[in-house]
């Protein structure tokens, strides 16, 4: 048990610093000093309040779509369709924050649920499609982020209306600033998105390990067959993790639309929030804990990122550098693999691994 | 088990950055960052999502104070240097890096970051600032635009003259306040050499919609129109394609190019007549130098005219009779010396052609 723990703080630690070794390697190969490079990236992160701030104010997005994806996945389902439901859930947030005059009490609930029904709506069209006519989940989705894309643009353009390519600002009763944070992180963008955020991380374990729905979810997400046989409703269970995986996607539009930009632009390409959040929910391990701390991380690397190019490293080297260090955070296992291979066995390790599962 | 150590892992990570962030960071990353403060005048420009290499205006920016750089004996990242933006949110991080690094100029590309480069602007009253393409009023940002109208009077020439069947056409992106000055710039152009000539105008409420520039396009040439202007970004690219299906079957038609030198948009089939250019690197250039010498243009509009070399006729000027340049030289002349005064609104083109009678 002493062995599984020390492993636990050991194995991180190593895959975070051979990321950083191939980091290294690959700074030194483009001519940069590896120090300098790491120093500006930390420094990135944690160095003033400002960028702490900017952290978290891009953690918010990511721990929802981290979640979207994970809750599908739990059901077995893959929903590759996260960037379309950010992209409506975002316009909707936008749309109901521009045109109401409501107290925060009412306009802001009003804004965020308007976001999380749009992104379930959207989601509930590759669900269904899986339900009724088995058609793969994975095709409908990523089609419906391309038609999310350009007619979230067609909208805005004509019945939200844009000048100079973006909306006009929700009202301050939509928005999810916060002059306290922003004070607190000299002026960084951070938001009360994130509360909203981590409580979603709550919900989301609550209802996948505490209700009878959670439980029928994730038997789907284990055997189908098995959960039909059971007498669970598979088709309707499959409706349903969209459909909630769908909300967590359309708040994470609203974290952006409420929260960072308080506007909407319109958009020539992706977001990105979308598919990060499936790198973000693997890497968590689908667990609202491990979604939260993932989102952290590949915040802190993008917004780390930006201040490598202060030592003239360019923004291509760091983008290659970033994905080295995540590819062998999630290649974890591996190392432990590796390490258990060089030491002695021992059979209670063996045992407490059973165990645990 | 796999799940708890991925877990961990992520959370040792980040628990372990902040660490090294404190060993390694606070000491001397300011520092670093800031570069040797008495190296003396230090400029930066912070592109778009276009990135430096987008063949428009972050590129020309990058040009323009490259060209500073190097005739200033600045050195490259310290002297002067850019950064990338990968996502819209990724502007005010940037713009903050810089202003915090103490950069002496700080340029904002496209007026995208209009409301961006206010924020930052506010926090950091200090330094100055710079937006290309747009006007934004605070005591220390300069709002760099060009004169449109008297580019588009030269290529009006072009076409008043060039034109056979005396119609010509003007296709605009989206009717705004910028676009009318093409408009109202180009119809002066046309009306002063070419008083009975017709000028069809279209909007086509889009930068982005090929299909939408291809129809007016097909609409134009069909009424015997045989030069149309396009100041409509995207959207000019179906004007394009348009004239050269056209002169494919033989039919004699040209299109006017915009911003930038557009030979190439008109090959193989040789369309382009000339090009409208607006040149953000001698702006952003001379920009650089009078805040150098000291006189930074705080909180003003300046605006870059033919005189200043902002906006000109491209040098392709192939398809150009002889004749027809001499009459833009001479036209150049004398807007140069403030004889005409080129209208850039409606009211002032109708105050202008009730001047020519």
């Amino acid at each position: 048990m002493k062995l599984e723990r020390f492993y636990g703080i050991l194995i991180p630690i190593l895959s975070i610093i051979l990321g950083m070794v191939v980091g290294a390697i690959v700074m030194l190969a483009g001519g940069y000093n590896p120090v300098d490079g790491f120093d500006q990236l930390f420094y990135g992160i944690f160095g003033e309040p400002y960028s702490i701030g900017e952290t978290l104010r891009a953690a918010a997005p990511l721990i929802f779509a981290g979640l979207a994806v994970a809750f599908a996945f739990r059901t077995g389902l893959f929903n590759i369709g996260v960037e379309g439901q950010v992209l409506v859930g975002w316009m909707v947030a936008v749309w109901i924050g521009i045109e109401f005059d409501l107290p925060t009490a009412i306009h802001l609930p009003l804004a965020l649920i308007g976001a999380g029904l749009a992104g379930a709506l959207w989601a509930s069209i590759p669900g269904i499609l899986k339900a009724k006519f088995h058609v793969h989940e994975v095709i409908t989705s990523i089609m419906m982020n391309y038609i999310a894309l350009y007619v979230t643009n067609d909208i805005l353009r004509h019945v939200i209306g844009i000048e100079n390519e973006r909306t006009e600002s929700v009202k301050e009763s939509a928005s999810l600033a916060s002059p306290f944070l922003q004070e607190l992180t000299d002026f960084s963008r951070l938001h009360n998105g994130i509360f909203i955020a981590v409580l979603a991380a709550l919900v989301f374990w609550f209802i996948l390990w505490k209700t009878t729905l959670g439980y029928e979810l994730r038997a789907v997400g284990f055997n189908k067959s098995a959960a039909e046989y059971a007498g669970m409703g598979v088709n309707k269970n499959i409706v349903l993790s969209f459909v909630i995986s769908g909300v967590f996607a359309g708040l994470a539009g609203a974290m952006e639309g409420l929260g960072t930009f308080q506007n909407m632009t319109l958009n020539a390409s992706f977001t990105g929030v979308g598919f990060d959040g499936i790198a973000v929910a693997l890497l968590g391990a689908n667990n609202p804990i491990g979604v939260v701390l993932a989102a952290l991380l590949f915040a802190g690397l993008n917004i780390g990122g930006l201040s490598m190019q202060q030592i003239g490293i360019p923004p291509e080297l760091i983008k290659i550098i970033i994905a080295f260090i995540i590819i062998f955070v999630a290649s974890g296992y591996a190392i432990r693999l590796l390490i258990e291979k060089f030491t002695v066995k021992k059979p209670e390790d063996k045992k407490v691994k059973g165990a645990d599962k | 088990m796999k799940k708890k150590s991925l877990l961990a892992l992520a959370a040792t990570g980040l628990a372990m950055s902040s660490v090294l962030a404190a060993c390694g960071g606070n000491d001397d990353s300011k520092d670093s960052s800031g570069g040797d403060e008495k190296a003396g005048f230090k400029v930066g420009m912070v592109t778009d999502t276009g990135g430096v290499d987008d063949k428009s205006f972050n590129q020309s920016a990058w040009e323009g104070i490259q060209k500073f750089g190097k005739d200033n004996d600045l050195k490259e990242g310290t002297g002067y240097k850019y950064l990338q933006s990968a996502k819209q949110s990724d502007y005010q991080p940037n713009l903050q890096q810089l202003a915090r690094a103490k950069y002496d100029l700080i340029l904002g590309i496209g007026f995208l970051m209009a409301e961006d480069i206010g924020k930052v602007a506010d926090q950091f009253k200090d330094n100055n600032f710079a937006l290309v393409d747009m006007v934004v009023d605070k005591p220390n940002v300069a709002s760099i635009v060009f004169k449109e109208n008297e580019g588009s009077f030269l290529v009006g020439v072009v076409a008043g003259l060039t034109t056979k069947s005396d119609k010509v056409g003007f296709v605009g992106g989206v009717n705004s306040d910028l676009i009318k000055k093409f408009e109202s710039g180009f119809k002066a152009g046309v009306k002063a050499v070419n008083p009975k000539a017709d000028i069809e105008v279209q909007y086509a409420e889009d930068f982005n919609a090929a299909e939408k520039g291809q129809a007016i396009a097909s609409g134009m040439y069909g009424k015997k129109v045989d030069v149309i202007y396009h100041a409509a970004g995207g959207t000019g690219q179906g004007v394009f394609t348009e004239a050269k299906n056209r002169k494919k079957n033989g039919e004699d038609v040209w299109v006017i190019g915009v911003d930038r030198d557009q030979v190439e948009e008109g090959m193989p089939e040789n369309v382009t007549l000339t090009s409208m250019v607006k040149r953000v690197d001698t702006a952003v250039e001379q920009v650089a130098k009078d805040t150098k010498d000291g006189n930074f243009p705080a909180g003003k509009v300046v605006e870059f005219g033919l005189k200043d070399g902002g906006v000109d006729i491209a040098p392709s000027q192939d398809n150009v009779a002889k004749d027809v340049l001499t009459k833009v030289e001479d036209f150049k002349k004398q807007i140069i010396a403030g004889d005409i005064k080129v209208p850039a609104t409606d009211d002032e083109y109708k105050e202008y052609e009730a001047s020519l009678k």
